[in-house]
């Protein structure tokens, strides 16, 4: 298999999604038979091709650094599952 | 009066012949009779009401339009999921650029549509929030309205709104359009802003129209369209007047055919839809072309390299700290991330996030991302060369009318085949749209798609308007 079952649980750290040891194997064979489908581009000569990485025709604009004060912090925090005063809480990082 | 299309609906409540009001009502009446077809993750009569009770009259022929919003766009007075539990009860405290304008306009939001789960899918079977059923399903046997926007273009097609807003990264307003018998536009890249679009794959996402024929699309179109500084891709460009530029004069134009669309396996019914259209533009008058587009077998494997790899990065915020859902009960912070991350996102966004994680990851990014992106390069230029031979391209929009719910669900590459006519034109930016042309054996609809230059959406409405008018 072209992606083994190390190698899921390594893209599945770093991609931070727990994985059940129970499905490792079914992902391992899914992602490896997309991996092999997507292989036929190795048929194409790419050789002096520059990489296309933006369709828009827009120049990339360059705008004036103005400065902008406004407090939004409350709607910012409106969505927090969990929040103290002004602030995101998450797990305690450090003892 | 059927209130079926915006054209005659806005002359209507000009003529006062129907207020606001009754028309809304219409609408709701509707809706609570098609529940069923899950069309909407968000309805709610009150917020209509809400909405009419603050109502100011604009001089547009949006004004009182009932439209239907997809659940990817954010809006204020609506909460915004993309389908997905990890934003089950977000509430956006922004409003997109395009729903902003369609506001501006006078028109009203019925609601917000079902889609695949961040618009991952082509069958509207990825959504947290359940399947949207095809209008046209037969008795028993439940057809899916294709995706990812297809909660948008079941309620087009089921009259549960006027028109409808979509997004399309490779295909998603396309195919849903060709399956639910309507028509839907995805213009060039840039052409509408992404501000305050749920983001999934950046360079290749792009708003878009679903509406009951092409004049409305073409009224829409034209209503979000337009530059917006807070996306840099935004293109500032001088968006014609498309409906009232509409030209159905097809004497002289050269339409291309692409010779590499005629994939193996394709039904016998798909071939005479588009060789039926072919001959129609003919006797109105164009030249037909063959072209070719050399590259056109690898738009899909070049695709699902490009999108998992942006959706990998962009899905990153999804974290459980700063807004939408997180796991209880964890003990670390990596811990909570893990376990919102798999408790929040469905199988098919985390088949793609860890795909996209593969090929970005260090010692593949160059054999996989930089290599797609060369190939992307290349199926840019085959479009680019062929325009130069001709106006417009055309194409089958999908290989196959919709199909019943739960087929393909068990082969994730046989699903994404789904997408081999639209992903091209996403790959290259240009715009393309899929319009009703012709039934399948079973009497469902089947769609034809028109390809364009960038920014050439007025060359799409006229052939598009020809084909409707002339179809057979």
């Amino acid at each position: 298999m072209k992606i083994d079952k190390n190698t899921t649980l390594k893209i599945a750290k770093l991609s931070r999604i727990k994985i059940e040891d129970s499905e490792i194997e079914e992902l391992s064979k899914q992602l490896s038979a997309i991996v092999e489908w997507v292989e036929q581009l190795n048929e194409v000569n790419t050789e002096k091709i520059e990489p296309l990485s933006n369709v828009s025709m827009a120049k990339l604009p360059l705008r004036k650094d103005i400065e902008n004060k406004e407090d939004n912090s409350k709607e910012i925090l409106s969505n927090a599952p969990n929040k103290l005063q002004n602030y995101f809480v998450v797990p305690k990082v450090v003892e | 009066m059927e209130f079926i299309t915006i054209k005659e609906t806005a002359q209507s409540i000009k003529n006062k012949r129907i207020s606001i009001n009754e028309l809304c009502e219409i609408f709701i009446n509707r809706i609570n009779q098609n529940i069923d077809l899950n069309a909407y993750i968000y309805y709610n009569e009150d917020n209509i009401h809400q909405q009419l009770s603050v109502h100011k009259n604009q001089d547009n022929i949006l004004n009182g339009i009932p439209l239907a919003i997809k659940d990817l766009f954010c809006t204020k007075s609506m909460p915004t999921t993309a389908a997905s539990k990890i934003l089950k009860d977000f509430r956006p405290t922004y409003e997109s650029f395009v729903t902003q304008k369609l506001l501006n306009k006078g028109s009203i939001f019925l609601g917000k549509t079902n889609c695949d789960e961040f618009a991952m899918g082509s069958s509207n079977t990825t959504s947290f929030f359940g399947n949207v059923i095809n209008p046209l399903s037969k008795e028993n046997i439940p057809l899916v309205p294709g995706g990812s926007s297809g909660g948008s273009a079941a309620a087009v097609a089921a009259k549960l709104c006027l028109g409808a807003t979509g997004t399309d990264t490779g295909g998603s307003i396309r195919q849903p359009a060709s399956f639910c018998g309507i028509v839907g536009i995805k213009p060039t890249y840039g052409l509408c802003s992404r501000w305050g679009i749920v983001a999934f794959a950046s360079s290749l996402d792009q708003a878009g129209i679903f509406a009951n024929n092409v004049e409305d699309s073409a009224i829409l179109l034209q209503s979000i369209a337009g530059y917006d500084n807070q996306d840099s891709t935004s293109a500032n460009v001088k968006i014609p007047n498309y409906l009232e530029s509409i030209n159905t004069d097809m004497s002289g134009k050269v339409v291309g055919i692409p010779e590499e669309y005629n994939v193996e396996g394709i039904p016998e019914e798909i071939s005479i839809v588009w060789e039926n259209a072919i001959n129609q533009l003919e006797k109105g008058g164009a030249k037909v072309k063959k072209i070719s587009l050399p590259h056109t077998k690898y738009a899909l494997p070049t695709y699902y390299i490009i999108a998992p790899a942006e959706a990998s990065s962009n899905l990153a915020r999804y974290d459980g700290v700063k807004y939408g859902y997180r796991s209880e009960n964890t003990n670390s912070l990596d811990e909570m991330y893990e376990m919102t991350r798999r408790e929040g996102f469905g199988k098919e966004v985390k088949r793609r996030v860890l795909m996209g994680t593969y090929v970005l990851s260090a010692g593949y990014y160059e054999a996989y991302y930089l290599k797609a992106q060369k190939v992307r390069k290349l199926i840019t230029n085959d479009f680019k060369e062929a325009f130069e031979e001709c106006d417009f391209i055309l194409t089958p929009t999908a290989p196959s009318s919709a199909f019943p719910i739960g087929e393909k669900e068990d082969d994730p590459i046989k699903m994404y085949l789904n997408d081999v006519f639209t992903v091209p034109a996403s790959l290259a930016g240009i715009p393309g749209i899929s319009i009703p042309f012709g039934k399948s054996k079973e009497e469902l609809p089947l769609g034809i798609q028109i390809l364009s230059k960038h920014f050439d959406e007025q060359s799409i409405f006229n052939a598009a308007s020809y084909l409707e008018k002339n179809n057979v």
